[in-house]
């Protein structure tokens, strides 16, 4: 039997005939997780956009479609994917071209989701084979839609645990007209934070807001006139002494921080941690004994933690002082076998844990879609 | 419309239920006399009415707990209620219930404006957690009809949205965390101050399960900076079909107007005739808000004016001050009521592709002749989200069947053009019985297993979303 189901009747009879585990494979580029041993089974297959209004602003593809692809479309249209999906390959060392079908399961979304929403926001709609080889749809392809439970969420960022994602319908969004970036130098961590949340608390519309490599973003995007405006407005009062950058030199900037490329080629551990964003240079206050180095991304809320040298990456430390603090860390990459024994995702409350397990029973009654990838 | 019938066995334990029940409760918060329960027969959906069992009332997520284990223990179910504003009937009890009311829960909690967020019980209402922020320049963007009345926990059932969550979202997009009791009386937090889950988005499961996986008691919101202005344009056409190509083209353009309202003629005649907002007697109208500083409003009204005037309006006029802005939204914030005026009407909720507007209000003008009943349409047209407004006389025997029928007719439609049931009022139990046109029988079962997951006795809002043929078994067992 193919690996590289071409429909969903193939993908669920493929299911349906499994006799271990599988490990969904989309474009390969976010490997993440705890390492799973099983069955390939590819999403190449499964590729295509099916429908694209641009009017109605939506569009369905099929899972396995490359992003590029996506992006080529939508650009003609000016359009795009607004929650700014992230290319981890050069932080992951991975290769391969990420697809859409990925993007959600992985809910990868990039600085922009700060102001616009994740991935999981903009997706409206999902089909997808279950572990019993049901095939199922949830939501649609219209903005609102609150007709029975919304699995659409669940889905999106279940990395493949809940079943195989065959077709998303996504929101899109315009290119705005253009984009400038104000940039500060010689903050702290704690000061830089404090202007990032004094930007974001403005009526500016800041869609980005960051902290990286020693300087201080925040993005304005919009209609000419009005990102002048705004800029200025910024730069006269909560970011003064900030200055502007602007076009291909802003937008390099935000793929940079996207990318979270200043980690890419450098050995070590790296955590992607959810915070209050006051909590970010709090956090990485508390865990100087590990000698980490730091990016700020979502206003402060946002940490990626880069950590060298540490016996398991350092776990039972982040673990413990972002307990005091709320939020959840994930440790994207770090060595096969620290992953196969720290856990990969923030491990859950009994409660929780419990809600988790019965959701996945009834999703993968014989526990074969991506075993272990999130953790038991 | 049928309900479940009422278990015998919990009827005639009535006493020692609100007994049990107010062991755990301050004096005063267990309603269980026949004449004050009415007072809980029925939400906004009018027509279905029923006294529940005993409404408890409690001022304490630990109150709740309380009762919850209580009820699991006594196999009673639970019906959930905000504020009692659902369109759906989300709140309808069965007689052999208790309803859960969170109205006394409404103290805000934390307010945390570096970090843009507000920490609230559920039972304060929408409007009134804007009020708690707006003096330093903040809201809570989610704004529907019923702002001033409807409870947040009932928006976090329903994923309510407005008019304005074009721009902002529906409530699912501006909520954080919770804390949830669960159907057996567990507390539990999920989400909080932070962006997104570290594992499955729970969150996004529970906000728009209608109050069938878990009792919100406490949620995280997050707050935006009040834009600095805001204005609106009305447009009139002589076609619907002109008036949705215009809808389309302002949308691609890349601005991005907060609200995009349509009325079409029935509506803006009844409208005229109930508030006198001075709109064009034409067939089709719109209103586009947009927002910013006077010279971003300048700025992007007159690229929406551009493109209407390609569509050759009959009408185009810009609002220049606070109050041509509000006569501009006069009349579309009095269309429930006008239409009110003339009989008694339902509304609708389905979604649609924006693209398939013409062909929709077509369709349903073609209806309204078959049937022999008026409808008016005005609604979200920048998401699709219509809400039809069916008039008949309650008092007619047969009317309201007619209309229902005619309903189901629309919502069908919608199915078929590619939209759905329901964009922002939830399925309670008005729409219960569609499901299958829109879900085959996997898709529904694979939400019945969530919810057995969640509340595997089927206690909490047991005869809601699904049909009731689907759910019997669970229900019974």
């Amino acid at each position: 039997m193919s690996n590289t189901p071409t429909s969903e009747q193939d993908l669920s009879d493929l299911i349906q005939a499994a006799e271990g585990p599988i490990r969904i494979v989309g474009g390969g580029t976010r490997d993440i997780g705890a390492p799973v041993e099983g069955t390939p089974v590819s999403t190449a297959g499964l590729s295509g956009v099916t429908l694209y209004e641009p009017g109605a602003l939506t569009l369905v593809a099929q899972a396995g479609t490359p992003l590029e692809e996506i992006d080529a479309l939508l650009a003609k249209e000016g359009q795009r994917l607004a929650f700014e999906p992230s290319d981890l390959r050069g932080l992951l060392g991975t290769e391969g071209a990420s697809t859409i079908g990925g993007v959600v399961a992985t809910n990868a979304s990039g600085p922009r989701r700060i102001q616009v929403g994740a991935a999981r926001d903009f997706c409206l709609g999902v089909r997808f084979v279950d572990g019993a080889g049901r095939v199922l749809k949830n939501g649609g392809r219209v903005m609102k839609n609150v007709t029975g439970y919304d699995l659409v969420k669940l889905m999106a960022g279940s990395w493949g645990t809940l079943g195989v994602m065959t077709e998303v319908s996504m929101k899109v969004m315009a290119i705005p007209e253009t984009e400038t970036t104000l940039v500060g130098k010689g903050q702290s961590a704690v000061q830089a934070v404090e202007s990032l949340s004094a930007a974001l608390g403005s009526p500016f519309d800041v869609t980005g807001a960051a902290f990286s490599e020693g300087k201080t973003f925040v993005r304005i995007e919009g209609l000419e006139a009005s990102v002048a405006y705004r800029a200025a407005e910024l730069a006269n009062g909560a970011l003064a002494g900030f200055q502007p950058v602007s076009g291909a030199a802003s937008s390099d900037i935000w793929a940079r921080i996207r990318d979270v490329s200043a980690f890419a080629g450098r050995d070590g551990s790296i955590w992607r941690i959810s915070v209050k964003p006051s909590d970010g240079p709090r956090l990485v206050a508390a865990l100087d004994d590990l000698s980490p180095d730091a990016l700020y991304d979502w206003g402060g809320g946002l940490v990626w933690l880069h950590v060298a040298d540490q016996p398991s990456a350092g776990a039972a430390r982040v673990r413990a002082e972002l307990a005091k603090l709320g939020g959840h860390a994930t440790l994207v990459r770090a060595p096969a076998d620290v992953r196969a024994t720290v856990p990969v995702f923030q491990p859950e409350p009994a409660p929780i844990a419990a809600l988790t397990r019965g959701l996945r029973q009834k999703f993968d009654p014989h526990g074969i879609l991506n075993p272990g990838l999130m953790g038991a | 419309m049928q309900m479940p019938a009422p278990n015998s066995r919990i009827l005639s334990r009535k006493d020692h239920i609100v007994a049990r029940l107010q062991s755990v409760l301050p004096v005063g918060a267990v309603v269980h006399d026949p004449i004050q329960t009415r007072a809980y027969e029925c939400d906004a959906l009018t027509a279905y009415k029923c006294p529940p069992l005993c409404a408890v009332l409690p001022t304490s997520t630990n109150e709740v707990s309380a009762v919850m284990r209580i009820c699991h223990e006594e196999g009673v179910p639970v019906v959930p209620r905000g504020a009692g504003t659902s369109l759906a009937g989300g709140a309808l009890p069965t007689a052999d219930s208790v309803i859960l009311g969170v109205a006394r829960l409404n103290d805000v909690l934390e307010t945390d404006y570096d970090n843009r967020f507000i920490r609230v019980q559920s039972g304060r209402t929408n409007l009134s957690v804007t009020g708690a922020v707006e003096e330093d320049g903040f809201f809570y963007a989610p704004d529907p009809s019923s702002q001033l009345a409807c409870a947040i926990a009932g928006n976090i059932a329903m994923n309510s949205g407005g008019a304005h969550c074009l721009k902002y979202g529906v409530t699912t997009n501006n909520l954080m965390g919770v804390t949830m009791v669960m159907a057996d009386g567990e507390v539990v937090q999920i989400g909080g101050a932070h962006l997104d889950a570290g594992g499955l988005d729970l969150l996004g499961l529970i906000c728009g399960s209608e109050g069938q996986l878990g009792i919100v008691t406490e949620a995280t919101l997050r707050i935006l900076a009040k834009p600095e202005g805001a204005r609106p344009v009305l447009v009139g056409f002589d076609s619907n079909e002109v008036a949705g190509h215009c809808v389309s083209d302002i949308i691609k353009s890349g601005i991005l107007p907060v609200a995009i309202e349509f009325m079409d003629r029935p509506c803006i005649r009844a409208t005229e005739a109930f508030a006198g907002a001075g709109y064009p007697d034409c067939e089709a109208l719109l209103i586009i808000e947009v927002e910013g500083s006077e010279a971003e409003i300048d700025d992007q009204l007159s690229r929406i004016i551009e493109i209407a005037k390609r569509h050759n309006p009959v009408e185009v006029r810009e609002s220049t001050s606070a109050e041509e802005s509000a006569k501009i939204w006069l009349g579309r914030k009095s269309a429930f009521g006008a239409m009110g005026q003339i009989n008694d009407y339902m509304c609708l909720d389905g979604t649609i592709p924006v693209s398939e507007l013409p062909l929709v209000l077509r369709r349903i003008g073609e209806m309204s002749k078959d049937y022999g009943l008026d409808v008016g349409n005005v609604f979200h047209a920048g998401d699709g989200n219509m809400h039809p407004l069916i008039l008949f006389d309650a008092n007619k025997p047969g009317d309201l069947e007619k209309c229902e029928a005619f309903g189901a007719d629309i919502l069908r439609l919608c199915v078929e053009v590619g939209g759905c049931l329901t964009g922002e009022h939830g399925v309670g139990v008005e729409k219960r019985d569609l499901m299958v046109s829109q879900y085959g029988d996997d898709d529904l079962e694979i939400q019945l297993q969530v919810k057995d997951v969640f509340d595997p006795g089927w206690l909490l809002n047991p005869a809601k979303v699904f049909p009731l043929n689907v759910t019997e078994t669970r229900r019974a067992g």
